[in-house]
């Protein structure tokens, strides 16, 4: 049996510090695991969200040494020796300690125009394997909203959430555009509105991704392809311009063509 | 104390839990026109339905064309030893398929055959393959589409919202109920016209337990207090599979689909034990030796089932016999190989968390090494008896579905009929609530004593500076319920339980909560502790009354199942309704089947 300090971030909306605790570390602990032991023993108020510690339901999100990390599914025999440090998610506002307020995604999935199948033949659709995969490589998503933290278009710039949905969205859209029965078209939204433009690609998000999803490459890059697509094929822009079309606005504007 | 003492909320129909069934419920709900919030103590999307792996059980037909309603009817039956609620395994055998296809139009993505169809898996007691599914990740398949469908339709949620106890009217009826905001401690209260439990099980109360923090049995112990019954409450399941090491994840699911897809199990002799367990009423249909068994894997015509297939309560005994007996693992389980079975390829496209699981948190590569395993506390049978149309229960205006219903599954369920059940009676709960509500039902006051009872029984652990640390109180109580009423009971350790409970009831009223109420995980726990031991006792009492052995209850000083005992539920009352108060047992008839249904279950034998 071994000891281990752990440095907690610990605070509220109004600000906070780091607190040491010193506590025993077993055989094949993950951070969660000695979170818990702090709770239990001397910080039974310590804050921090979970639910099934089993990197599924993607609740326990925070900074590990700086890194974001599903607390439960890092180990603390592969962390570098010496103190562990624990912060909360930087791009969300605290609650306490650890807990974040993650509603700016809640709002995000509010905004974002449902599945729009033709009617079910009668025993049900018929949709091939390979054309279900490229969404449900997406659907693997656990909301851990750590591709978000760690984006930089928000995680520095508060005022980019107002006109930015972030990877996880970015995903979402990417899977109901690719879905085999979908009617809705969605591309106008996310480039007037979700601000694919902002995304720069940097991989940043599918790095940090526990369910290891391609968002860049298999979402974000063939999404951006597909609205620039929309956009600056002359046929489909004059359609546009005949129905309805009269302005563009500034996050068009910054839309690019992927490299 | 007046309306305006605290944050308040009207509505028709209020929701309790956020998972599959509470989801379900709120769709149907919402659909009719009706007013409707839905109340979870996580955030949306993170309810235990998304630990759920293997599938969803339907009867489609899409993989073996003989399987149907009548077929999947029966196999619940057996399942569940006949404890069932015969008229819920009737309307959930004949409506799964629907409830399937249903969330395909709102976004799932299922495995196809290679016609295009939904693929249908293999699982225990299921005659043929019929679990829809996604890889191993079909609860949160489940689980994200139903989120994604309440929340375009405009549904109201309150997430992080602890509901701590229901609220009655002048009528007796229930009225809605008061509940806290994690984020700040302040309380809230909601009325409603029908409020629908979709609070999931009671598994935190077991030491090794593949629930998350959440399955404290608030619902079953909330409906006790309202004034509903609970039914079979001894009949627990021990999921075969948990992870046994490391100790930090000892409990946690390993999904019944790594034996569905070929995976067997082994002792330290390197025995497929399993065939040493076939009981009589399983052995007509399953095979006698490895030859038969691995053939069945690719045509089910071409021999019978392997016994790793027998319902989950079989192969929780087998497994435990054989630690018993001393062939177990190193750590206590036994092997479960699929890695010397099927190629790496295999494993990885079709159970891709569980590789992900045992390489990240126990360093072990399935595709070569075999997992160590063993029982670990997963579901409950038992739970608030209801009225298989419409979900409602003895209590006017209150309904329930999803895993804090009992009925169903009787004595022992089987993989994959949760999600179904999720699915089939979440709906039906919305449109029981919603009839309730479009006949007039609910509205006549709110009983705001109770509301002022409940918020000084929350606050009393603030008041105690000296008193016990609700962790330690959990952790005694986990221990105390997995020696004494663990997989295997006898009547003197059931009895020291149901003593010990009693002293648990002393304890939690001493404890002292450190710290302020803006999300306070050790206070949130004193909030739980109640809930857990309302709970607990008519486990206990249960497992004390039920003389036999059936499904998910077994005793080892009556070995046997005693047909006296399968001709009623055990159900329990509160006496009181308030937590501490006595619980009550008795006998409920089961309902009489018809004959017609009979028939099913006689061609089978």
């Amino acid at each position: 049996m071994a000891e281990v300090t752990m440095r907690v971030w610990r605070g509220d909306a109004n600000g906070g510090d780091f607190e040491n605790y010193t506590v025993e570390q077993n055989e094949g602990e993950v951070v969660l695991d000695v979170i818990h032991r702090i709770q239990a023993t001397e910080a039974p108020d310590l804050a921090c969200r979970w639910n099934c510690k089993a990197g599924k339901c993607g609740s326990c999100s925070a900074e590990i040494n700086g890194k974001p990390r599903l607390m439960c599914m890092t180990r603390m025999d592969q962390l570098p020796e010496g103190p562990v440090t624990v912060t909360p998610m930087k791009t969300f506002p605290i609650i306490r300690d650890l807990v974040t307020d993650v509603s700016f995604n809640y709002v995000q999935a509010q905004k974002v125009p449902a599945l729009l199948p033709p009617p079910m033949p009668e025993g049900g659709y018929r949709m091939f394997q390979e054309d279900v995969e490229r969404g449900q490589e997406f659907r693997k998503c656990i909301e851990c909203f750590m591709c978000q933290d760690v984006c930089h278009v928000i995680r520095d710039h508060e005022e980019n959430k107002v006109h930015y949905a972030g990877p996880r969205f970015f995903i979402r859209y990417a899977e109901l555009e690719m879905h085999p029965l979908d009617t809705n078209d969605r591309r106008d939204l996310i480039r007037e509105e979700m601000g694919l433009g902002y995304c720069n690609i940097t991989k940043c998000c599918t790095e940090v991704c526990p369910e290891h999803i391609k968002i860049t490459d298999n979402a974000i890059i063939p999404l951006k392809e597909r609205v620039v697509d929309a956009h600056y094929d002359p046929v489909a822009w004059l359609g546009r311009k005949i129905r309805r079309k009269t302005k563009r606005s500034a996050d068009e504007a910054a839309v690019q063509p992927a490299p | 104390m007046s309306e305006a003492t605290y944050e308040h909320h009207d509505y028709d129909v209020i929701i309790i839990g956020a998972g599959g069934a509470g989801l379900r419920a709120a769709i149907e709900a919402k659909q009719r026109g009706l007013r409707v919030a839905v109340i979870t103590k996580s955030l949306l999307g993170k309810a235990h339905t998304v630990m759920a792996e293997g599938g969803m059980a339907a009867a489609m037909g899409n993989v073996y064309a003989e399987d149907n309603w009548m077929v999947h009817f029966r196999d619940t039956m057996r399942g569940g030893k006949y404890l069932n609620n015969y008229r819920m395994a009737e309307l959930h055998a004949k409506e799964s398929p629907e409830r399937v296809w249903e969330l395909e139009q709102w976004g799932a993505l299922f495995d196809r055959t290679k016609d295009g169809r939904i693929l249908q898996r293999d699982f225990g007691g299921h005659r043929y393959a019929r679990l829809a599914h996604v890889g191993d990740r079909t609860g949160l398949e489940l689980i994200r589409t139903l989120q994604q469908k309440v929340v375009s339709m405009g549904t109201d949620v309150f997430m992080e919202c602890k509901v701590l106890q229901l609220v009655h009217d002048d009528d007796g009826n229930v009225a809605g109920c008061v509940a806290y905001w994690r984020a700040t401690g302040e309380f809230v209260t909601f009325k409603a016209k029908a409020v629908i439990l979709a609070t999931g099980g009671v598994g935190k109360s077991w030491k090794f337990t593949s629930n998350s923090w959440e399955g404290t049995g608030d619902g079953h112990a909330m409906a006790l207090w309202a004034g509903a019954k609970l039914i079979d409450m001894e009949c627990i399941q021990f999921h075969p599979t948990g992870m046994v090491w490391p100790l930090s994840v000892r409990g946690l699911l390993v999904t019944e689909s790594v034996r569905g897809d070929g995976g067997v199990l082994r002792n330290s002799e390197g025995k497929r034990f399993m065939f040493d367990y076939v009981v009589d009423m399983f052995r007509a249909e399953t095979a006698d030796s490895e030859d038969e068994a691995d053939k069945w894997y690719d045509d089910h015509s071409a021999g019978r089932r392997p016994p790793e297939l027998l319902p989950r309560d079989e192969v929780a005994r087998a497994i435990n016999a054989e630690v018993k007996a001393g062939r177990g693992s190193p750590h206590g389980g036994v092997f479960l190989d699929i890695g010397s079975r099927r190629s790496a390829e295999f494993i990885r496209r079709r159970l891709p968390s569980m590789y992900h699981q045992f390489m990240e948190l126990a360093g072990v590569d399935i595709t070569r090494e075999s997992m160590e395993i063993g029982p670990t506390c997963h579901y409950i049978m038992g739970g608030v008896q209801v009225d298989a149309e419409t979900a409602a229960t003895a209590v006017g205006g209150l309904f329930a579905a999803g895993e804090v219903a009992g009925g169903l599954h009787g004595a022992n369920r089987l993989g994959g009929n949760s999600l179904s059940d999720l699915v089939v009676f979440g709906r039906r709960a919305g449109i029981g609530a919603a009839e309730w509500v479009e006949s007039g039902g609910g509205g006549a006051g709110f009983n705001y004593g109770e509301v002022e009872a409940a918020v000084n029984e929350a606050l009393a652990p603030f008041e105690r500076a000296e008193g016990e640390n609700p962790y330690d109180i959990q952790r005694d109580l986990q221990e105390m319920m997995q020696a004494n009423v663990g997989i295997i009971r006898t009547q003197s350790e059931v009895d020291e339980a149901i003593q010990k409970l009693e002293e648990f009831t002393e304890r939690v009223k001493k404890i002292s909560v450190k710290g302020g109420r803006a999300y306070n995980p050790g206070w949130n726990l004193a909030t739980d502790l109640p809930a857990m031991l309302s709970v607990s006792k008519c486990v206990a009492h249960g497992a004390s009354e039920r003389k036999e052995s059936r499904g998910g209850h077994t005793r080892e000083d009556f070995p046997k199942a005693d047909p006296e005992f399968a001709t009623f539920n055990i159900a329990h009352a509160s006496h009181g309704g308030r937590w501490d108060s006595p619980v009550t047992t008795d006998h409920a008839p089961l309902l009489v089947m018809p004959d017609e249904l009979k028939a099913l279950l006689e061609e089978a034998k």
